[in-house]
């Protein structure tokens, strides 16, 4: 079957009676099946997924569910439609055969495809060493059962909790542990919770919002190993500054690792920084020759945008997942013509300490910022972030209404510093001021953004194998 | 050419169908004469000004303009109340609606809206019960026996203000509701003075109101916005007035005229109506699906630029005054299919009855809430409805726009 040609009438067979299998059967995976099915596909579709659970939520893992208003098997994603598909649930994926068109399964089974998603997402990055991050009370925080298990050990009652990393989850972990009463200790490397995707200057705001509600909050330190006590219980981190904390229950919040360990050797581009694709979605192999027939979305993509330079974005975005998920489905039913790129605008919102945080565009990208609306020391405001006299990014602190604007002049490439006046224009936005990220440079957990600067057109595509 | 297009629009004559007259505005996504004001008519045009921190709806903001179709409002205000929260900018606005919200609805309130479902049950059975007492079925006015006494009372008993004082404050309410329509012919100087008279006579009434609850609170909102201190702070007495004045008048006629346009749309689309009489859970698709197709507020006469901004290739200079056209946009073939269709099952629904951005409906879950079981009651009971007058006649306002009465007919009312 060739892939592209309508001609030979080869994709209304695939619509009728094509084979697609989708790995990773979550957020990505179950919305692109919804719109394969909604786009009158009617052959055969397979959902492979690790976990034993049908699709569930995420976000109200590190909210809701720890403060205990939701339980972490009601989260359960909504339908937009039935998609009638052979489950596969609870069996991983083990291998890919590119030229055989065969998805490998854990028990053994292969699946065959006519088209292929892939969207297995990523999972928790563990404690470095095992052996202290098997300690009884120690936890990540990315499936359902984490989250039923740390909301179970939150729930009775533990003296000091230590969250080690101040990202956008740990920020969160830490804000639903102050919510519950109970003591915190959060450990971050950067100098702020959040530097590594909003900066600096935003930084400082979310220190100050963790300290303000009685966080312990230790920056620029590094967790350099945790204690367990004889039962194999966790019971005290040591400091890279001489300090130690004791605390029975320790949430390890470094950031993700892409799931693709199960494609080495396949001969597809994926490796630790994800799964490179073009915009309309398709894998890229190791040659850096784009595949037809693969697909990919979500957590687990890293795909150029034309908006930012053609860069090469992954991002850990719930609306990502949805809308990228939307695109490879499109795009695997249509005809090369009819394909369109993923053009989303990178967009996320998170909530703790009772703010309701949101960002459009790619923050780190920014190298100054400039408070346009509101104002930081009453932590509710809008902030534009600027690269090379453009308008790249903009984040709100309880303000989120006024974002859709700053979509669209991020989209316009609207200049920046802004030359307009805006309503609740304060004296502190007359000047912008340096965003201050981390030195890229130096690795950190801290982005839920990760850059990396391959143009199309840029031939030297390296490959990396995974670790 | 948008002048006079605008004035056949506000001219009385077409209220009873302005639709046509917007399709022929949207040929101009943003249209501009004169000293006019600078009117937006299409669809994604009106949502982004409504998110466009570059856009007040402050009148200060406002730099005075030779011809103006609105008669002079900038004094409608008057010295009585300061301008409440629906006519101010961040971050007077976010904090009076802030602090409006907090007895009103999540995350704080979060059941007030839903707990009284069952007050308001009552209310529209004892409406419809009141209609069964007079006997005539044959000659029922929706809007004086029903539509109007209904969201009045709910927002009286919101409110906390005394039944018996519901008369007096029809009145003031009915004077400032009109005088935010843009009547031409009206005369500015008597208009601009009985509406002033109004504000002061429901400020001092509602100061009177406020001071009592002070000394003995109850559970009403009056008395919450009275004594409640925050985060914010307290509200002073002047913030408190012009709030609880705001919510008077904008839960006494956006809601009758979204149940009159209401009914008189079902009365028109007699299988819809027949479907909301067999499944009450429609009564939600077609609230939604009414707030786009009859909307309530057709328009936003209230705001200005703060700067140069460039809408669809025009620029609106700085200080200009801006027409939102809602019910224009709410009718967009750009933006909804077959848009001058009622279609009950329309999917991706998001109008701009309740407007959008910081000042979208404040009261949106309490209206939809009276909506939605007004209509599917009505619905239930009424046997076999039917128009008396179609069109019926329509109140003077162009901006808040709805039938003054809903003459129908029925051959009787089920239990
Ligand atoms: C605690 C938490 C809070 C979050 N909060 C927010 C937020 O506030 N806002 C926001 O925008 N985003 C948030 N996110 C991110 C958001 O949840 C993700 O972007 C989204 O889940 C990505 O969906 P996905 O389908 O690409 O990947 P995932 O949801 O990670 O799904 C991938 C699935 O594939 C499975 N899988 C992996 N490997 C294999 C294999 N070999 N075979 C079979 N199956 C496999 C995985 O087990 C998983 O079920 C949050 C995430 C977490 C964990």
């Amino acid at each position: 079957m060739t892939s592209t040609g309508t001609h030979d009438g080869s994709l209304e067979r695939l619509k009728r009676e094509g084979r697609i299998v989708v790995v990773g059967a979550s957020l990505a995976g179950l919305r692109a099946a919804e719109t394969m099915r909604e786009k009158g596909f009617a052959g055969s579709l397979t959902m492979i997924g690790d976990e034993p659970y049908e699709p569930y939520d995420r976000p109200p893992l590190s909210k809701q569910v720890l403060l205990g208003n939701a339980v972490a098997d009601h989260t359960a994603l909504p339908r937009r439609r039935a998609i009638e598909a052979e489950w596969r649930l609870g069996v991983p994926a083990t291998g890919l055969d590119m030229a055989a068109r065969r998805v490998e399964l854990g028990n053994g089974d292969a699946v065959e495809y006519d088209r292929l998603l892939i969207a297995t997402g990523v999972r928790a990055r563990p404690w470095p060493n095992a052996e202290e991050g098997a300690l009884k009370g120690v936890f990540v925080l990315r499936t359902r059962d984490d989250g039923e298990g740390l909301q179970r050990a939150l729930a009775a009652g533990p003296r000091r909790v230590l969250v080690i990393g101040a990202g956008f989850t740990g920020s969160e972990i830490a804000s639903a542990c102050r919510e519950r009463g109970l003591d915190v200790t959060v450990a971050e490397r950067g100098d702020a919770p959040l530097v590594g995707a909003l900066g600096g200057v935003i930084g400082a705001v979310a220190a100050e919002m963790h300290r303000e509600n009685g966080v312990d909050l230790r920056t620029g330190v590094m967790v350099t190993s945790l204690e367990g006590d004889p039962s194999g219980r966790v019971r005290a981190a040591h400091f890279s500054d001489g300090s130690t904390v004791e605390a029975d229950v320790v949430v390890v919040s470094l950031g993700a690792q892409r799931n693709t360990e199960w494609l080495s050797g396949s001969g597809l581009g994926a490796g630790p920084r994800g799964i490179a694709c073009d915009a309309g979605c398709r894998a890229f192999d190791i040659r850096g020759i784009v595949t037809d027939d693969i697909y990919v979305a979500g957590d687990v993509a890293r795909s150029p945008h034309a908006l930012f330079g053609y860069q090469f974005l992954s991002l850990e975005h719930w609306g990502n997942a949805v809308a990228q998920a939307d695109t490879a489905a499109h795009n695997m039913l249509s005809a090369s013509a009819d394909r369109r790129p993923h053009l989303w605008v990178p967009a996320f919102w998170s909530s703790q300490f009772g703010v309701n945080i949101k960002s459009v565009g790619v923050p780190p990208m920014g190298t100054e910022i400039l408070i346009t609306q509101g104002s930081l020391a009453e932590r509710r405001f809008a902030a534009a972030y600027g690269y090379q006299g453009r308008l790249i990014a903009a984040v709100t602190f309880d303000n989120c209404r006024w974002l859709p604007f700053y979509e669209q002049q991020i989209e316009a490439t609207a200049p920046f510093p802004p030359p307009f006046s805006t309503v609740d224009r304060r004296p502190e936005g007359s000047k912008p001021l340096p965003a201050d990220f981390p030195d890229p440079s130096v690795p950190t957990h801290g982005p839920t953004i990760t850059l990396s600067g391959y143009s199309p057109a840029d031939r030297k595509m390296t490959f990396t194998p995974g670790r | 050419m948008t002048q006079a297009l605008l004035r056949e629009i506000i001219d009385y004559a077409n209220r009873a169908n302005p639709y046509p007259l917007y399709e022929e505005l949207r040929k101009t996504p943003v249209s501009h004469d004169g000293d006019g004001p600078y009117v937006v008519s299409t669809y994604y045009d009106i949502h982004s000004l409504l998110h466009d921190p570059r856009i007040s709806s402050d009148a200060k903001n406002l730099k005075a303009t030779g011809d103006d179709l609105l008669g002079d409002q900038s004094d409608e205000e008057g010295t009585t109340l300061p301008p409440s929260f629906l006519k101010l900018d961040p971050p007077d606005h976010d904090r009076l609606r802030r602090m409006t919200n907090r007895p009103f609805g999540p995350p704080h309130a979060p059941h007030r809206v839903h707990d009284m479902r069952d007050e308001l049950g009552g209310l529209v059975s004892g409406l419809i019960d009141g209609i069964v007492e007079t006997g005539q079925m044959d000659r029922i006015d929706l809007v004086d026996q029903f539509a109007y006494p209904f969201p009045v009372s709910v927002i009286c008993r919101l409110l906390g203000i005394p039944r018996e004082d519901e008369p007096r404050f029809h009145v003031w309410a009915e004077t400032l509701a009109a005088s935010l329509d843009p009547d031409p012919d009206a005369d500015p100087t008597q208009r601009g003075k009985g509406s002033m008279d109004a504000r002061m006579e429901l400020g001092m009434y509602l100061a009177g109101l406020i001071e009592e609850r002070r000394k003995n609170p109850g559970d009403d909102m009056l008395s919450q916005l009275a004594t409640a201190d925050g985060p914010d702070g307290a509200m002073t007495t002047m913030e408190a007035l012009s709030t609880s004045a705001l919510l008077l008048i904008a839960g006494h006629e956006t809601t009758v005229n979204l149940i009159t346009n209401g009914m008189l749309t079902l009365l028109r689309h007699p299988e819809a109506l027949e479907r909301l009489r067999n499944d009450p859970d429609l009564a939600i698709p077609i609230v939604e699906e009414l707030l786009r197709y009859e909307p309530p507020v057709q328009l936003l006469p209230q705001r200005t630029t703060l700067s140069d901004v460039e809408v669809a290739g025009v620029t609106i200079p700085k200080g200009a005054s801006v027409w939102l056209m809602l019910a224009s946009g709410n009718r967009d073939p750009k933006r909804f299919e077959n848009p001058d269709r009622f279609d009950p099952d329309r999917k991706d629904i998001q109008h701009l009855g309740l407007g959008s951005g910081i000042h979208s409906c404040f009261g949106a879950p309490l209206a939809r809430q009276e909506a939605q079981l007004a209509l599917s009651e009505l619905a239930r009971r009424l046997e076999n409805p039917r128009l008396l007058e179609d069109p019926p006649q329509y109140r003077q306002n162009s901006v808040l726009r709805g039938p003054r009465h809903l003459p129908i007919a029925c051959d009787g009312i089920r239990p």
